[in-house]
């Protein structure tokens, strides 16, 4: 077990070390159209062969992968932080409190938030840089993405107000913030991990979504999401099959950060 | 039992308020998003100048979001819930002829998402061992980062049927969360005394697990009931299921006011309901004496 | 693939012997891409309506799509007189709706009135419209009727062909129809059933019944890869306008299959907005008001490129307005536009725009970069934007993507204008240029690059309008060829669109279906689809 997590930690760092240093690393820039080799197959030139515009998909994925592994964690964190605030406030506190956050969680799950994404892109300059939509767009996911996450939280911090040791924090006179930062939220750590965890392959697709909508990624710049739309294209998956190399790296990752964080270690 | 009821009539009664308040909101930003009122059809080379403008005046009786709210609200009582733009058909009729679909294949996929959860689940705490959790944790870990469009994708190639596709996006969370809360319930003292005691395994789930954890995990379920719904939108575009979430889609890239308001209140109406029904549960269950 | 050999070779058999062996109880099947919108044949818009429109509706006249004349269909024969403004019909006697309701001269008239009401606000009804006035319709007795528009209505006969003829009396009303097939069943979202119209009038040259099929299934399905494997397993038969990259992967597999019709009558563009009130930087405007910046722009695209890499080879670089493949209209002097970086920059050079070797400057100072607008979700569309920004950033112009949804884009170009370059395509359903009319003239909103001018901007615009008012109001075809050619060299000469490509029309039908002839125009598979016929032994793996 311990070799395992050993070796998932190397491979993680790796491919973030990987993904860094993009820019050493790959053989030619993510965006170069080799235009008389598109759908290539790979070849010492092409490790992964390349896409219908004859660009190099090795070097797309390296600088995809810098792109979605440092922006939907970002993303997923800020959602982990709304939705441990507003569900771990609601469900330790109860009451009204706790009716109105999860009123507003059920609200925010059900309201069509893809037109606050549009508006968003509708108001942003069309000359702005990708890099700088691409910070926006995972920023605004970060902010709308929380709502389903703060429900589950909820439920845990709810147990726990009623549990033994937190009575006992109160009988010994702590404060309700004490408690509430030093007992609660410590104790939703698992709950609060299984959450992270679970949304960063939520944002990377919804971006790849977004993409769909105009709202994503734009071209030239490669993301995961943007090389997992590539996958609809089936015909050219069966005839160069190393075209499933973002979603491999994709499963992987994400199972390597499940590996080595162990929910056991943020349990108390 | 008066207590019941009063907790009842006014759980009917928020829901219903932030239904309502749903509708509007979702009204508002339906309204407000770019490219709202405009109409394909204006490109249409064919058309008389008169035409296009009749086409442009179309929306106009939508573009003040109150007053829209209020004329739907009046036809609803009626039974009316308005006409679509981009079907041009009233909206009761695209309701009634894809809701079936898509409540079989959420209800189905719900079903076989937490039958397998939990069965995956509960072997990993009673065998202890770290194959099996492993085991089934890293499927579990495969099939959660395995995003949803792209489960849609594989299941459109391998012809899988639809419900399967929300079955496989719904079990993997459940495990986890239901592995994780037994685990925990497991560790509790009083199951370790019980187990020291020579209490057979059966009798310490049914008299010691469940009650503790069957709370937390049932506060679940309504989550999985809005993920279930959302899975329902790329999984029904993706493989062609005429449901409500191809609708939904077709009416969001249409603006199509008149469906996108039912559809939020109708997805409000659900969610809610299912979330109130499982805290419902939940308290029923944490009112039982452990 | 050896199936689908034997299929054809059982398909080329089949051909030369009369179809006597064709299959009782056949069912055509393939797919509609969307919903249909409507069933009412007056208020078609939308491609899935137009196709249950051609399968179910009866016309007047017919075009026929492979030598592009006119047939004689419901009118026996017609005359067009007072210069394009009267048309009289004589219609075929004996004839019945569907529903067996017989068919007069007083449906036609029924029709005709109904859909020139401008309340409808019919798209085939607004293309009769040139201008305000009462259209007079009367059906003397029940062989004949006249029609008499206010104003001369260009190519006037060619219109009938989308006019489906529906019952004056029928309780059944649009459901009651002329055309060979009649919808039997409708599941929305899912399906549509035609039957045969056993009323149907046509026989074969043996005196058969038409149409051979016995009915045809179509399948709601919006995803194009569904549709491709569905053809593979032998689920459908016909796939219409497919996808270069399909079909390369289907022409590996099913070599018989797959058809290259070559150039059909879509084009892709792009435009820059000059529109004088639009909320973009006066500098820009000025670029793009300039034609030599805009013929400069059209040098620095590799059109080759475009057609070879995004559509693997199935599309030629495009001229102008008129598609190739429109024979009669379109201007054959017209030269191919150059793909030449160096003669854009001598061209911006001798505007005083300044090149640095990676940076264009314009006279004032301000890098030349700009964004293009398409609309998100066609493949095609973002590989040709991102295939125009690496021909741009050889001239130092740095191009910006932006994909947008469709609502999005189209209230970008046609309300607030705040774009800089829009890359879209239209699509030709009419061989004619008055179809065309919306585009061209300066005060219609469908002016693209600048919309619903009061008094045309330039002198070429004004000299467009006069010509495409002049080609309207004459019916000698050659006047109006000559018209339209000076049209398409002035758009030629001043590139308010940049034409890109004309796809090549790609279809894939399955050998199993016998005496199909598949041509550029729509409906490219099914255009004589009473007399197609599925044989019994080519049936190639079929479910």
């Amino acid at each position: 077990m311990k070799l395992l997590r050993r070796t998932a930690a190397a491979f993680l760092i790796a491919v973030f070390i990987a993904a860094l240093f993009a820019g050493v690393l790959v053989p030619v820039p993510y965006a170069k159209q080799f235009r008389d080799s598109p759908n290539a197959m790979p070849s010492r030139i092409h490790l992964l062969g390349t896409d219908e515009l004859g660009r190099d998909l090795f070097s797309r994925l390296l600088y995809g992968s810098r792109i979605s592994l440092l922006l939907a964690p970002a993303a997923s964190l800020l959602a982990t932080i709304i939705a441990a605030l507003v569900g771990g406030v609601a469900g330790y506190a109860g009451g009204w409190l706790e009716r109105i956050a999860l009123g507003g969680t059920d609200l925010a799950m059900s309201l069509p938030w893809l037109f606050l994404l549009l508006a968003a892109r509708a108001v942003l300059p069309l000359n702005l840089s990708p890099a700088a939509s691409l910070l926006i767009t995972f920023a605004l996911l970060g902010f709308f993405g929380w709502a389903a996450s703060a429900r589950v939280i909820c439920a845990g911090a709810r147990g726990l107000r009623d549990s033994d040791f937190v009575l006992q924090a109160k009988a010994c006179g702590c404060s309700s913030r004490r408690v509430l930062l030093q007992q609660v939220l410590p104790n939703l750590r698992p709950a609060l991990f299984a959450q992270f965890l679970i949304s960063i392959p939520v944002f990377i697709l919804t971006e790849a979504n977004l993409g769909i909508l105009g709202l994503g990624v734009s071209e030239p710049l490669p993301s995961w999401g943007g090389l997992l739309r590539g996958l609809e294209n089936w015909s050219a998956v069966q005839a160069n099959p190393a075209r499933l190399a973002p979603l491999l790296l994709l499963l992987v990752v994400v199972s390597c950060f499940q590996l080595v964080l162990r929910q056991e270690d943020f349990a108390p | 039992m008066w207590t019941w009821t009063g907790v009842l009539f006014r759980r009917i009664g928020t829901l219903l308020l932030t239904a309502l308040l749903g509708g509007i909101l979702g009204a508002t930003l339906v309204r407000f998003a770019p490219g709202f009122g405009v109409d394909e059809r204006e490109l249409d080379t064919r058309l008389h100048e008169d035409s296009i403008q009749a086409l442009r005046r179309s929306h106009s009786e939508e573009r003040n979001v109150l007053q829209f709210y209020a004329s739907y609200l009046a036809g609803a009582a009626r039974g009316h819930l308005g006409v679509s733009h981009s079907f041009g058909r009233p909206v009761t009729q695209l309701f009634a002829e894809r809701l079936p679909v898509t409540l079989r294949t959420v209800a189905l996929g719900l079903a076989g998402g937490w039958m397998l959860g939990l069965l995956l689940a509960l072997p990993v705490v009673r065998l202890r061992g770290w194959s099996f959790d492993f085991f089934a944790s890293s499927t579990s870990g495969v099939f959660l980062c395995l995003p949803t469009a792209v489960v849609a994708i594989l299941f459109l190639y391998f012809r899988g049927p639809v419900a399967l596709a929300i079955c496989v996006v719904v079990f993997p969370r459940v495990f986890r969360y239901a592995r994780n809360i037994l685990v925990q319930t497991y560790a509790l003292p009083h199951v370790l005394t019980a187990s020291a005691k020579g209490l057979s395994t059966l009798r310490i789930l049914l008299w010691h697990i469940f009650p503790v954890a069957a709370p937390q995990i049932l506060a679940l379920s309504g989550v999985t009931v809005s993920i279930a719904l959302g899975a329902a939108i790329p999984i029904e575009v993706i493989c062609d299921s005429p449901g409500i979430g191809q609708l939904a889609w077709q009416a969001a890239l249409s603006r199509d006011l008149p469906v996108l308001v039912n559809m939020t209140l109708f997805v409000t109406l659900v969610t809610l309901t299912a979330n109130s029904a499982a805290d419902l549960a939940t308290k029923a269950f944490e009112t039982r004496p452990v | 693939m050896r199936n689908h050999r034997l299929a054809l070779l059982a398909a080329s058999f089949l051909l030369a012997a009369l179809p006597a062996t064709a299959q009782s109880g056949a069912e055509l099947r393939f797919v509609l891409r969307s919903e249909p919108k409507t069933f009412d044949p007056m208020l078609v818009d939308d491609e899935a309506s137009e196709t249950i429109r051609y399968l179910t509706g009866g016309v007047l006249i017919r075009v026929n799509r492979k030598t592009q004349a006119l047939e004689p269909e419901l009118g026996v024969s017609w005359k067009v007189s007072e210069g394009g403004k009267k048309i009289s019909f004589r219609v075929r006697e004996g004839l019945s709706f569907s529903d067996g309701t017989p068919f007069t001269a007083e449906d036609v008239a029924f029709t005709m009135q109904k859909l020139m009401d401008p309340e409808l606000h019919s798209p085939t009804g607004d293309s009769f419209r040139s201008s305000q006035g009462q259209v007079r319709v009367t059906a003397p007795d029940p062989r004949n009727v006249v029609i008499e528009f206010p104003s001369a209505v260009a190519g006037l006969e060619r219109l009938f062909d989308q006019v489906a003829i529906v019952s004056s009396h029928s309780p059944k009303k649009e459901a009651a129809v002329l055309g060979p097939f009649a919808i039997a069943e409708y599941k929305p979202g899912s399906y549509v059933l035609l039957r045969r119209n056993s009323y149907y009038w046509k026989k074969d040259a043996q005196g058969r019944k038409l149409p051979y099929l016995d009915s045809i299934r179509l399948d709601v399905q919006q995803n194009r890869d569904l549709e491709l494997l569905r053809f593979k397993r032998g689920e459908i038969q016909l796939i219409n306008s497919l996808d270069a990259s399909y079909f390369e992967s289907l022409a590996k597999e099913a070599p018989a299959a797959v058809r290259d019709i070559g150039p059909s009558l879509d084009s892709e563009q792009i435009w820059f907005n000059q529109v004088p009130s639009s909320p973009i930087p006066n500098y820009k405007k000025k670029w793009f008001r300039s034609t030599s910046f805009r013929l400069a722009i059209s040098e620095a695209i590799n059109r080759g490129d475009l057609c070879r890499v995004v559509f693997s080879g199935h599309a030629r670089p495009a001229v102008g307005p008129v598609s190739p493949a429109n024979l009669f209209w379109f201007n054959k002097s017209l030269e191919p536009n150059p793909y030449d970086p160096q003669s854009a920059l001598r061209r911006l050079q001798q505007d005083g725009f300044r090149f640095d070797g990676h940076v264009l400057n314009d006279p004032d100072g301000h890098s030349v970069e700009f964004s293009v607008v398409t609309n998100a979700g066609n493949k095609y569309r973002e590989q040709m934007a991102a295939m125009i920004q690496q021909d741009l950033e050889q001239i130092g112009v740095r191009l910006n993507i932006v994909t947008l949804d469709f609502p999005s884009l189209i209230e970008r170009i046609s309300r607030t204008f705040d774009y800089e370059l829009c890359l879209l395509g239209l699509v030709n359903v009419d061989l004619d240029p008055s179809a065309q009319m919306s585009v061209w003239l300066s005060s219609s909103s469908n002016h693209q690059w600048n919309p619903e001018q009061k008094t045309p901007a330039t002198s070429w615009e004004a000299e467009i309008d006069r010509l495409m008012q002049a080609q309207a109001s004459t019916n000698d075809q050659k006047q109006r060829k000559s018209y339209f050619d000076q049209v398409q060299k002035i758009v030629w000469d001043q590139q308010p669109f940049i034409y890109l490509v004309n796809k090549n029309a790609l279809v894939a039908i399955s050998p199993a279906l016998a005496n199909t002839s598949p041509v550029v125009l729509r409906p490219q598979t099914f255009w004589n689809i009473e007399s197609l016929y599925l044989s019994n032994q080519g049936r190639g793996g079929d479910q």
